[in-house]
């Protein structure tokens, strides 16, 4: 198992939200716990299954920040090797849950 | 029709209760997470596997726990353990109508080994105290994984047993038979065989549950309230009723025959035809006499 | 420890209990008491047959023999791995002895179970694990399930799992981890009178393990994680 700490500066907070988990931690899939953060910026912790792709989360998650643009997140990650694919997913439907808009 | 066996626990425990009613004790924020696997290189689940909490259920107090198949299996650790024990000891006190276990679950999580074990052991202790406190005990079982092991014996500890047709209830799955005693004994490949052995139509035939269900949200639901009011207690005549039938239905297989002819013998007409019927079709088959094993009707 | 050694032991020659195959049962008179027995021999595997059979002398002792104690001698190697034990619904069977001998207890029979030699898995958990408490001979073996096994169901490396079966009291099978987590309550000495006559003497019948765990410090979690849900 490895553990990755990820932080991105920038973005604009949400409206308030209560802590929001979304996924599963099954085989190629994660779990994903978001949290209202005091701090800027945008903070990702992770725990995954799969050793030695810190420069693959780096890319997803750097990707995820630019996308939805939002800070004062703080994001809990718990993977079982899902694909990059499946872990953008899960973001974007956090995302979706904590600003009120069904999937 | 919304697949039951598709959703995830917390899907699935959202189309039970009455929509937004669930309020959850010691949710995935407070990281109430199991203190054995990190060193064994597998990432934890911030509740464990299991959502637990209080809600409403056609109006009246329930209180709920919903396994998580897809986490470990289902498998019940330390922590896992507790939620529950600590869920049925909690409607001692502030006694709920009912206390409802969407139950998915390979029994003892063997990460957690004697943990684990231990805590099974205390879920059944709670159990049978809830029971015997006269409030209702319901499971309901159908997810993929089925619900075997420890959890498949504390599980019929309840009042109420809801399977669907595609669920599973037993001790052990195929392949540990199969691996233990070769594939003679339980070809593990052989879906047709596992299910007719070990699934929801089976165990309503025989008389090991207590209604049945088609593999909807909704369907779980309506069968979830009627079981609010289907306490069975335990008593010393219930027991030894339930100890005559139990060993009557062995003694007509002492062959090791199949399913099918289990069902013969039991008085289901039509064995033959019976993997082939839906929920609804299946149901009025039941023998009379089998019904005396679980409550009458569905 | 053989079922005789055992018997001879805690009743000398006051006692009718008598092997079936692999089913123990009678009684025993100890100190000026009749106690009823129940139990396996053999490291058997539990099957319907043997779990109704089990069941029915526990019913039998409540009918005909109101408030007497009960003591379970527990030598298990799990539940039967058979097609015919689960189509005729070995998790149902267990269930109803578990649920007997609570029925038991709540008639206020006494219900002491011994672990005399081996207890695995489902096998343990509708026996000794469902009397009031539970004790242990020192060198009985229980576990959950053998390493290999372990190991093709977990896919985690069979040496990983020896190494932890030395080392993690959640894995280690020693009884001594059992009393240290709550879920056994003492280890009997060479008094094996001596166990019996203090576990009589206790009638406390509430589920104490998670409490004797944290006490212990062998399993920590489990009391803290209930009293967190009683007070949410």
């Amino acid at each position: 198992m490895e553990t990755l700490h990820f932080a991105f500066d920038g973005g604009t907070a949400p409206a308030p939200f209560a802590p929001t988990l979304v996924g599963v931690v099954a085989s190629g899939n994660l779990e994903v716990l978001v949290e209202p953060s005091p701090d800027t910026g945008c903070r990702i912790d992770v725990d995954t299954s799969a050793r030695g792709f810190g420069a693959v989360w780096e890319a997803v998650l750097r990707d995820f920040h630019e996308r939805h643009g939002i800070a004062g997140l703080s994001i809990a990650i718990h993977d079982m090797g899902a694909t990059p694919a499946v872990v953008s997913l899960r973001l974007d439907q956090v995302i979706a849950a904590i600003q009120g808009v069904t999937p | 029709m919304h697949s039951f066996a598709e959703m995830s626990a917390r899907e699935r425990l959202a189309a039970l209760v009455d929509a937004g009613s669930f309020h959850e004790w010691l949710p995935p924020s407070e990281r109430v997470t199991s203190p054995h696997l990190a060193q064994l290189g597998v990432p934890a689940a911030f509740d464990d596997g299991v959502a637990i909490g209080r809600a409403t259920l056609a109006g009246r107090a329930v209180f709920v726990a919903a396994q998580e198949g897809g986490f470990m299996g289902g498998g019940v650790g330390e922590v896992h353990g507790a939620k529950l024990v600590g869920l049925l000891r909690r409607a001692l006190r502030d006694r709920p109508d009912a206390v409802l276990v969407l139950a998915e679950s390979g029994g003892v999580r063997l990460h957690e080994a004697n943990a684990g074990l231990i805590a099974v052991s205390e879920v059944m202790r709670a159990l049978l105290d809830v029971r015997a406190a006269g409030i209702a005990t319901v499971m309901l079982i159908g997810g993929a994984n089925g619900c075997f092991g420890g959890m498949g014996i504390v599980a019929r500890c309840a009042d109420t047993v809801v399977m669907s047709d595609i669920a599973r209830h037993a001790m052990s799955g195929p392949e540990v038979i199969e691996s233990a005693h070769g594939a003679g004994e339980f070809d593990s490949r052989d879906r047709a065989l596992v299910w007719r052995t070990t699934g929801g139509k089976h165990r309503w035939l025989c008389g090991d549950c207590d209604v049945l269900v088609d593999d909807d949200a909704a369907a779980f639901r309506d069968a979830a309230i009627a079981a609010l009011d289907a306490q069975r207690p335990l008593t010393l005549e219930a027991l030894q009723q339930e100890s005559a039938l139990l060993q009557a239905r062995a003694d007509l297989d002492d062959d090791n025959a199949d399913a099918f002819v289990l069902w013969s013998r039991l008085g289901v007409p039509d064995a033959r035809a019976v993997p082939d019927l839906d929920a609804d079709a299946l149901r009025p088959l039941r023998p009379a006499a089998v019904a005396a094993l679980a409550r009458g009707g569905a | 420890m053989d079922w005789r050694t055992v018997v001879t032991r805690l009743f000398g020659a006051c006692h009718a209990i008598a092997a079936d195959g692999e089913f123990l049962g009678g009684m025993a008179v100890f100190e000026g008491t009749a106690l009823a027995v129940v139990g396996t021999t053999n490291h058997a595997a539990v099957g319907v047959d043997l779990a109704l059979r089990q069941a029915r002398a526990v019913l039998a002792t409540i009918a005909e023999h109101p408030g007497r104690p009960l003591l379970l001698l527990v030598d298990t190697q799990g539940q039967a791995l058979r097609r015919r034990d689960e189509l005729l619904g070995i998790h149902r069977a267990m269930a109803h002895l578990g649920c007997c001998l609570d029925l038991a207890r709540r008639r206020g029979h006494p219900v002491v179970g011994l672990v005399y030699d081996q207890a695995l898995s489902g096998g343990f958990i509708t026996s000794g694990l469902m009397a009031d408490v539970c004790h242990a001979l020192p060198e009985a073996e229980i576990r959950v399930m053998r390493v290999p096994a372990m190991a093709r169901v977990t896919k985690l490396p069979e040496d990983l799992l020896e190494s932890l079966s030395r080392t993690n009291p959640v894995f280690a099978p020693g009884v001594a981890n059992y009393v240290a987590m709550g879920g056994v309550r003492s280890l009997w000495g060479d008094d094996l009178a001596a166990g019996l006559r203090a576990a009589l003497a206790d009638r406390d019948t509430a589920d104490r393990r998670a409490e004797e765990g944290a006490r212990r410090g062998g399993r920590r979690a489990a009391a803290d994680v209930i009293r967190r849900v009683l007070e949410a």
